[in-house]
């Protein structure tokens, strides 16, 4: 594995102070947050620094990482020393119990065993069973494209999650899940895998998995809950004269009426034709006129002919005083 | 060393939204603290009659609350408030769709 300089990470000189650990860790917080930076790597940017700074602002993680740190760089091949398991005991608070899994693999080979003996005595909300303990859920992301919520398709899924070897060693574990994503799914729900998430300790039954469903970005259609909206663009032939308009859907084309009269801005209706399910979603049409382009004189004329022989002022509300 | 296996799972809505203990499990809350963020308005239980139910924009939001309480150490009034700006970020994110 490599190393981290979680030094780096937080953008403070080896000898920082706690105070300023926590200056610069809130300030990075605020810039890279995933619940308010929308950009895809926010949530790793976030995870990293969550990392680096449970590490930092805690004397006694700190000096211990500051001990094995000495004189590794970013990135460079890391093994912990032999015996580092049991070298160390931890009192500082637990970290977070509801975010196993949320770490790199370095920072479990350093800090996971002891985590975990942590947080064996206090986990809140979860009382102790008779036998063993239910494991952990565990949450992940997955990007499906819109057509398999028309359709339900089968997707594969490469999860990464630390467990321990035979030796007690912490590795990265690769699994891949083949899952079923249900007709009429919408983005933001989630799929719950039973069973799917951390096993559990002695009798306890496994945690779950739970999945949290997005829809990939796509070029013609927006997606607002069971709805979509699409822009239909328009000739200002079609959208004077009126026009049946053939339209994509992830459902097959579908031909849409525009009545004659319309202009930019107005939005159609197509009943039933968004997200299918017990409530299906409906399809908006907001329509779009554009303008053909008037490179040559017969264009031109036609336009100049539209001037000359339509009574029209786009602009009424302007009034005549200035 | 990977292993493949078709697994089906259900999404949590209408008979398969999450009681409070499966809820609260799975955003590692107390059951308790769910109550608290019920009653102070951050959450919104899917079904409340005869008992509370939770769907998955409710256990994504419960995961968001714990997020911005704990990386910001905000109080709930704070937690609240960021919530209500992010909706109303995301709702005119949609409005203008995809932004280059």
């Amino acid at each position: 594995m490599e190393f981290k300089d979680y030094y780096e990470v937080l953008g403070v000189e080896r000898s920082a102070s706690t105070d300023a650990i926590k200056k610069a860790f809130r300030r990075l917080a605020r810039k890279h947050h995933p619940d308010i930076n929308p950009s895809p790597d926010s949530a790793a940017r976030m995870q990293a620094l969550n990392e680096a700074y449970e590490v930092l602002r805690d004397d006694e993680r700190r000096a211990a990482y500051d001990q094995v740190g000495q004189g590794v760089r970013d990135g460079q091949p890391f093994r912990p020393p032999p015996g580092w398991n049991s070298g160390f005991e931890f009192s500082g608070a637990p970290a977070d119990p509801g975010d196993e899994g949320d770490h790199s693999a370095f920072f479990e080979a350093l800090f996971g065993a002891a985590r975990r003996r942590a947080s064996q005595g206090h986990r809140h909300g979860d009382t102790p069973r008779a036998q063993g303990r239910r494991g952990q859920d565990h949450h992940a992301k997955i990007v499906v494209p819109l057509q398999d919520a028309f359709h339900g398709a089968t997707r594969t899924l490469t999860l990464h999650r630390p467990a321990c070897d035979e030796a007690g060693h912490v590795v990265m574990q690769e699994r891949m899940l083949q899952v079923a994503i249900p007709k009429g799914i919408r983005s933001g729900q989630q799929i719950r895998l039973m069973g799917q998430g951390s096993t559990g300790l002695g009798d306890g039954a496994p945690g779950d998995l739970y999945l949290e469903v997005a829809f990939a970005p796509h070029a013609l259609w927006r997606v607002d809950g069971r709805d979509l909206n699409l822009t239909l663009p328009v000739a200002p032939w079609e959208a004077a004269l009126g026009a049946e308009i053939e339209l994509p859907t992830p459902d097959g084309s579908v031909a849409i009426h525009v009545p004659a009269g319309s202009q930019t801005g107005r939005r159609l209706r197509l009943r039933g034709r968004g997200i299918p399910g017990r409530e299906p979603g409906d399809l908006y049409v907001q329509l779009e006129v554009v303008l053909p382009p008037a490179p040559d004189d017969k264009a031109r004329d036609a336009y100049r002919a539209m001037a000359r022989d339509l009574a029209f002022d786009p602009r009424p509300h302007f009034g005549a005083d200035p | 060393m990977s292993t493949s296996e078709i697994v089906v799972g259900l999404c949590i809505e209408g008979d398969q939204a999450l009681d409070l203990d499966a809820f609260a499990q799975a955003c590692g809350l107390e059951a308790g603290f769910v109550r608290v963020l019920v009653d102070e308005g951050l959450l919104q239980p899917t079904v409340e009659q005869p008992a509370w139910r939770f769907d998955g924009e409710a256990l994504a939001r419960a995961q968001r609350i714990r997020r911005l309480q704990r990386d910001f150490e905000a109080n709930l009034q704070s937690v609240a408030v960021m919530l209500d700006l992010i909706d109303e970020v995301e709702r005119l994110r949609t409005q203008i769709g995809p932004v280059e």
